[in-house]
């Protein structure tokens, strides 16, 4: 998350005088500021999510009334509750103080896009993509490609030694116990072997 | 004595053969994943869920369930064994085995330990069993007398019971069960017909699948998670482990804690949304408030009770938790709502008819139980170097096949590559969660719990036409719905927050 701990509302920046004594800014803080940065987050994922449902329930389908419910009254009442607790947990946010300002730390965006992307992958090239005209590769070709971006989600643990290894090991054993003790259907060669 | 009679029908069907055998390969794969640290059982099962569906030689959707069973048993026994050689808990209910148990391997007594937690889980499992043969049937008479505004409400306190033993924030708990609720929601309205929230994609109209929910945000979130930690912290006594049976002073000392955390475990685990989480840690607190005996050493330095008690209780507390899904059709807690998943894929309704439609599947579900429990002591313990040699394997190997066999198993679930793209989505979901604080247990029950909701809410509304008080002047239902506000209340007092807070932390 690129934000820090960012002063939502701080009107009063400036040295401000009471009275005779001048109070520096830095000794008081900003009146409101995130205190935990991970219930704000929240809160504002509840907030938006909760408003998509129910302004896609009200606007979309009947609503209905309690003893006539429609398809869209039930999203739409779960939708505004979560609204309002998406708004109570960015209150809260913002006001009860939090140990480490419930920082949410880094982001671990290799592994998340290499074992999310591993699996894209696997399945664009099992399944192909007919909507861009991608043919199938199979099963086989989906599993070396799949178990080489997984390994990459570690990159001082990656060599092409244990990639070749691992995938092989993992490609026969699977298309033993999926394709031939299992029998299940799925294209297990490239489009160009078996068509 | 119908409940032998019962029991007999229970075991001719989980006897047979051909489902032992897939008891014993759900037990055997359940531990395989449930040992490897960092994945629980929720993760566990969802990842082999698929591996269910299209069992050759089944007969019928009791072998698929059966061999359910074995794999969160195994899963269960898989954590208690992580989080006793490598201080890893794999879930929450595991956390307080930690305690004890990893005191008690460095002390090079692994193997008690791992015998206490065994042997605890069986007589547990035993009892267990044995009250929900016993209860299933009155409560399932109960059940019968629950109308839409009663089923409204039970589903309410249990909603809330989730949230209430939940860790971290209440409200950001009760916000991942409307969200649930909400993703519960898409698909085909059932009443109008009409789709919704399925932003014109036709392979949404059956809803959100639920494997590929279950699998994100469990299994690719864990493992996305576990791979952002550094490895350092991870020290495995694989060389101490020998002599596995514990002491005839162990087994002493051991007994009355394992009855206790039974009585515990069975009594909690029937509470909605408790099960093993509260019930592990409510035994642990107990064993801490009894004397020490002459020469024992305190709890938390490696007291085999406390390893005893917390995994008996826990295991009766899994076993008890079945009561309120097999009886009213309502899952308790996050297992249970994939086991309710799991039966709907084969088209059985879990609730009270089941037991009077398909008897066979209730009786052979619940003695199969108990058969998992069994094939665990028969097969861990004398296999307990396999699964320590497991701990030992990089973690860098197993997550490429692990992420293969989710890969497959929710292609298979179809055979379509949408759940493909589901699931990594549903992935990324599980890893924000995760980082946001925001427990994603809950929001798997309310996904569970949306439409059911929804359709008795409907009815309840439609017979009361329209008028809301129906819940609160039903007395079944408005008694229900007072133990819900009492539940919230309790957690809300200053005292009881504080200690919740404690109870939850995690190391």
């Amino acid at each position: 998350m690129a934000f820090a701990c960012a002063p939502v509302v701080a009107p009063f920046q400036a040295d401000s005088v009471i009275g005779d004594n001048v109070v520096p800014a830095l000794q008081r803080g900003p009146l409101l500021s995130i205190k935990s940065q991970k219930d704000f987050v929240s809160g504002v994922m509840f907030t938006v999510t909760g408003a998509a449902f129910a302004w896609n329930a009200a606007t979309a389908y009947t609503v209905g009334s309690a003893g006539q419910m429609g398809p869209g009254y039930f999203p739409m009442v779960l939708g505004l509750v979560l609204v309002l607790l998406g708004g109570f947990i960015m209150f809260f946010s913002l006001v009860v103080e939090t140990p480490d300002g419930g920082s949410i730390g880094e982001m671990a965006w290799r592994p998340l896009f290499c074992i999310l992307g591993a699996n894209v992958v696997f399945g664009v090239l099992l399944g192909g993509l007919p909507m861009f005209g991608l043919p199938s590769m199979g099963l086989i070709v989906a599993i070396y490609a799949l178990c080489g971006l997984a390994l990459l989600a570690d990159p001082n643990r990656f060599t092409l030694r244990r990639w070749l290894v691992l995938a092989s090991i993992l490609a026969s054993g699977s298309y033993l116990v999926f394709i031939k003790l299992l029998s299940l259907t799925m294209p297990v060669w490239p489009f160009f072997v078996n068509p | 004595m119908d409940l032998l009679a019962n029991l007999a029908t229970g075991f001719a069907v989980a006897g047979t053969p051909i489902n032992l055998l897939y008891a014993l390969i759900g037990c055997l794969l359940g531990t395989l994943i449930g040992v490897l640290p960092g994945i629980g059982p929720v993760a566990t099962i969802a990842m082999l869920l698929p591996a269910t569906y299209a069992l050759p030689y089944a007969t019928g959707p009791v072998s698929s369930l059966i061999m359910l069973a074995g794999i969160y048993y195994g899963a269960q026994y898989g954590g208690s064994t992580t989080a006793i050689l490598v201080n890893l808990p794999g879930e929450s209910s595991s956390v307080v085995t930690t305690l004890d148990g990893y005191q008690m391997a460095r002390q090079g007594r692994a193997g008690p330990a791992l015998a206490a937690a065994g042997l605890g889980s069986l007589f547990a499992g035993c009892v267990g069993t044995l009250l929900l043969a016993a209860f299933a049937a009155p409560l399932t008479e109960l059940a019968f007398a629950f109308g839409p505004a009663e089923y409204c409400a039970l589903m309410v306190v249990g909603l809330i019971g989730a949230v209430v033993l939940a860790s971290g924030s209440l409200l950001k708990a009760i916000a991942m069960i409307i969200l649930g609720l909400l993703l519960g929601l898409v698909g085909t309205d059932i009443n109008s017909g009409m789709t919704r929230f399925t932003m014109e994609m036709p392979e949404l109209a059956d809803g959100i699948g639920f494997v590929a929910l279950a699998m994100g945000v469990f299994g690719y979130g864990e493992i996305i998670s576990n791979l952002a930690k550094s490895e350092v912290d991870r020290e495995v006594f694989t060389a101490k482990v020998q002599g596995l049976m514990p002491t005839r002073a162990d087994i002493q000392q051991m007994m009355p804690a394992v009855l206790r955390g039974t009585v515990l475990g069975s009594v909690l685990g029937v509470l909605p949304g408790g099960g093993a989480v509260l019930a592990s840690f409510a035994s642990y607190t107990l064993e801490k408030k009894i004397k020490l005996k002459a020469g024992e050493v305190p709890l938390g330095q490696g007291n085999i009770r406390g390893v005893a008690a917390p995994e008996s209780a826990n295991n009766a507390g899994a076993q008890t938790s079945f009561i309120p899904l097999l009886t009213l059709g309502i899952p308790p807690n996050a297992v249970m709502a994939l086991m309710v998943g799991a039966m709907t894929i084969h088209n059985i309704q879990p609730g009270p008819q089941v037991m009077t439609v398909n008897p066979e599947l209730f009786w052979g579900l619940i003695v199969s139980m108990w058969i998992g429990n069994l094939m665990l002591i028969v097969l861990n313990l004398p296999m307990i170097g396999v699964w320590i040699k497991l701990l030992t394997v990089p973690y860098h190997y197993l997550f490429p096949a692990i992420v293969l066999f989710c890969a497959i198993g929710v292609y298979t679930t179809n055979n379509a590559t949408f759940d493909i793209w589901l699931v990594a989505l549903f992935g990324l979901a599980g890893y924000v969660f995760t980082k946001l604080g925001c427990e994603p247990a809950p929001l798997l029950l309310g996904f569970i719990l949306g439409p059911m909701l929804e359709e008795y809410l409907k009815r309840a509304l439609k017979l009361a036409r329209g008028d809301w008080s129906v819940f609160i002047t039903r007395p079944l239902s408005a008694a229900l719905l007072a133990l819900g506000v009492i539940l919230l209340l309790v957690v809300l007092l200053p005292a009881i927050k504080s200690k919740r807070k404690e109870a939850f932390v995690e190391d």
